[in-house]
């Protein structure tokens, strides 16, 4: 069984999503819960395995014993068992939080439908993290794509839909340069195949000056940058996540727009290659440079002025993913790790945030910051979700936040990008200005507000995970060596 | 929608829907080695309810492909395909090496049985494909007064 691992981490989702409307209300959850457990089991041990590799070399697994580039491969490395083992897992523990928040905020004839198209979703995002095909990419993320279009039209107010539609037309155009990138790769390199593109580009490298290729890698940044909601192209992602129902935003946030960033990696490093990124077109590494920075000023600057939590939780992730981008544009091993750790880092801390705001939606029907009156008085362990997981977006030391900051300003001076660090330093800033807002408001407010108690512990116990997940990475070389090994591995 | 006035082509479009059918059984059959496959055959499958629905009203196609019959249809189909994957996971190949699915060596018995799991996965995608065309066309043309009964069934169930 252990060989068919990257098959089975796609597929018992997949066949889960299937049986879910066949099995009924009751076991529906449950059968959610297990196939996400048995997948994150999976992607734990491929991780374990893709480490005991020798560097450079990977897990491979051909599709119906077509060997690539005939056939699809699955491949999974150090770095993609990294994002896949952060997808699987927060899968898994938002499967574990939904199942009292989803009964109260979806119809109840709609929940095994939600149910269904989750895990699709779910096996969409890790189906983009394993292929090692650059158009069975474009599948599934067209999957998780679609999916999530649903998962956020089916939030309670009508605004969802407009948000949800606003995101279909946006997310369709990003997927339309998306294939229109690897209609570019194809018609210049004959194949599909992620390690058969490059080893043409290592046979012919005078296709590095062609300017196929360049519009096809244009068009790649430009199609994932707009999945990613990268800084100015963000437009779609504040309503989605604050429209959506909260167990959407949860996983939304915590894991989509960073599989698209793990796209843009995948699709830099491996196909292009790293002396593309150096030759070919540096002047995409300098937007993307630019892009990312501003990003990370931007984002949590507009999230100070927020008056949702939602809201205000998408405008600090519009920030956040700069951090996941920037690494790209530094390109050194610690520029890499500092993003690489940010896969988790910000999973965690982004996830637990949105819990919190999940268990406002479901405590007080709003989720309005100044609902978190009193939330330390009444629901003590939610307001220290909160705490720790703003801190570490804050990146307060003994964080994980304070990791990923720590090596992208690393990588920034080896870099010789000095300006790189005070828009990092300016970033923690402003960030610090909306977390201390939220924090007061949870711990120093004089009145009540209305949250009564606690949610129940089926949703509070998976959230707390999220929150000792911040302290624990943050502490423990335990994500650390996984983030360098893929970085040098990339390099 | 209403169905058509003349008598001519409500009778026609009844007694077309067996030779669509089993034209789409054909199709389906020649997707191995040649133009054609599930997705093509599932589409003309589900053309014959089209066809009923557009001659002889919607509810007269409804009836023939109810919604109790379809839905469960459409993930049955991609379950097949699924299966007949997984079966071949069990049997020691890949996922979907149909080849797999023969348990033994001999090349050409093996041959024999990727083409039965071929066959096999173009069956599971012509029951979800027909399904799916089917459920569209009948929800997106459903009658005004069939939308404000589900309307209103839905919101007592959502008042519940």
């Amino acid at each position: 069984m252990d060989a068919q691992l990257p098959a089975l981490v796609i597929v018992v989702p997949l066949l889960a999503a299937l049986l879910v409307p066949l099995a009924g209300r009751r076991a529906a959850w449950g059968l959610v819960a297990l196939a996400l457990l048995l997948a994150f089991a999976g992607c734990v041990r491929l991780l374990v395995r893709a480490h005991a590799l020798p560097e450079g070399e990977a897990i491979r697994y051909a599709l119906g014993g077509w060997a690539a580039p005939v056939g699809i491969e699955y491949v999974v490395d150090r770095l993609n068992a990294l994002v896949l083992t952060m997808l699987s897992g927060v899968a898994f523990l938002v499967a574990l939080w939904m199942r009292r928040s989803t009964a109260r905020e979806i119809r109840p004839p709609a929940v095994t439908g939600y149910y269904s198209v989750f895990l699709l979703m779910a096996a969409g995002l890790m189906g983009i993290t394993i292929t090692g095909d650059v158009f069975n990419l474009y599948v599934f993320l067209e999957i998780a794509s679609i999916t999530a279009y649903v998962l956020i039209a089916m939030g309670r107010r009508r605004q969802a839909l407009y948000a949800g539609y606003s995101y279909l037309i946006l997310g369709s155009l990003g997927a339309t340069f998306i294939l229109l990138g690897i209609g570019h790769l194809y018609m210049a390199t004959g194949t599909l195949a992620m390690a058969d593109i490059a080893a043409v580009f290592a046979r012919e490298p005078q296709l590095y000056d062609s300017s196929v290729i360049r519009t096809a890698f244009a068009f790649f940044t430009v199609g994932l940058a707009l999945k990613m909601a990268l800084f100015p192209l963000h437009g779609w992602q504040p309503g989605a996540y604050a429209e959506a129902p909260s167990a959407t935003s949860v996983f939304l946030a915590a894991t989509a727009t960073k599989v698209s960033a793990y796209a843009l990696y995948r699709v830099a490093f491996t196909v292009f290659g790293v002396r593309f990124l150096e030759t070919g077109l540096p002047v995409v590494r300098d937007a993307l440079l630019v892009m990312a920075c501003s990003a990370i000023v931007v984002g949590p600057l507009l999230a100070i002025r927020q008056h949702d939590l939602k809201r205000l939780l998408a405008y600090s992730s519009v920030g956040q993913i700069g951090y996941v981008v920037l690494g790209l544009a530094l390109h050194n091993a610690d520029g890499l790790t500092g993003s690489f750790l940010h896969f988790w880092n910000h999973a965690a801390a982004k996830g637990a945030l949105f819990c919190v705001a999940g268990a406002l939606a479901y405590r007080a029907g709003t989720t309005q910051v100044a609902a978190l009156k009193g939330l330390g008085r009444r629901a003590p362990l939610t307001a220290m979700l909160l705490t720790v997981a703003a801190c570490s977006m804050v990146g307060v030391p003994l964080t994980a936040g304070f990791l990923t900051k720590w090596y992208l300003a690393r990588g920034a001076l080896e870099a010789g990008q000095w300006a790189v660090i005070p828009v990092l330093l300016a970033s923690s800033l402003f960030t610090a200005v909306y977390a201390w807002r939220l924090l007061q408001l949870a711990w120093f407010a004089d009145e009540d507000g209305p949250v009564a108690e606690d949610v129940p512990w089926s949703m509070r116990a998976p959230s707390l995970v999220l929150g000792a997940a911040c302290l624990v990475l943050g502490v423990a070389p335990l994500a650390l060596p996984v983030a360098q090994a893929a970085a040098e591995a990339l390099l | 929608m209403r169905s058509t006035d003349s008598l001519i082509v409500r009778y026609i479009a009844r007694r077309s829907v067996p030779f669509i059918q089993l034209y789409a059984l054909y199709v389906l059959g020649h997707g191995e080695d040649g133009p054609g496959g599930g997705f093509q055959g599932g589409v003309i499958f589900a053309s014959s309810f089209v066809l009923l629905g557009l001659a002889n009203g919607w509810g007269y196609g409804r009836r023939a492909a109810p919604a109790r019959l379809l839905d469960p249809l459409l993930p049955l189909g991609c379950l097949i395909y699924l299966g007949i994957g997984l079966a071949a996971l069990l049997a020691g190949g890949a996922f979907l090496e149909y080849g797999a699915l023969a348990g033994s060596d001999d090349p050409e018995v093996r041959r024999h049985w990727h083409h039965y799991g071929l066959i096999g996965i173009e069956v599971g995608v012509m029951v979800t494909v027909s399904a799916a065309m089917a459920t569209l066309f009948f929800e997106m043309a459903r009658p005004a007064r069939v939308q404000a009964r589900v309307d209103r069934v839905g919101e007592e169930a959502d008042r519940a």
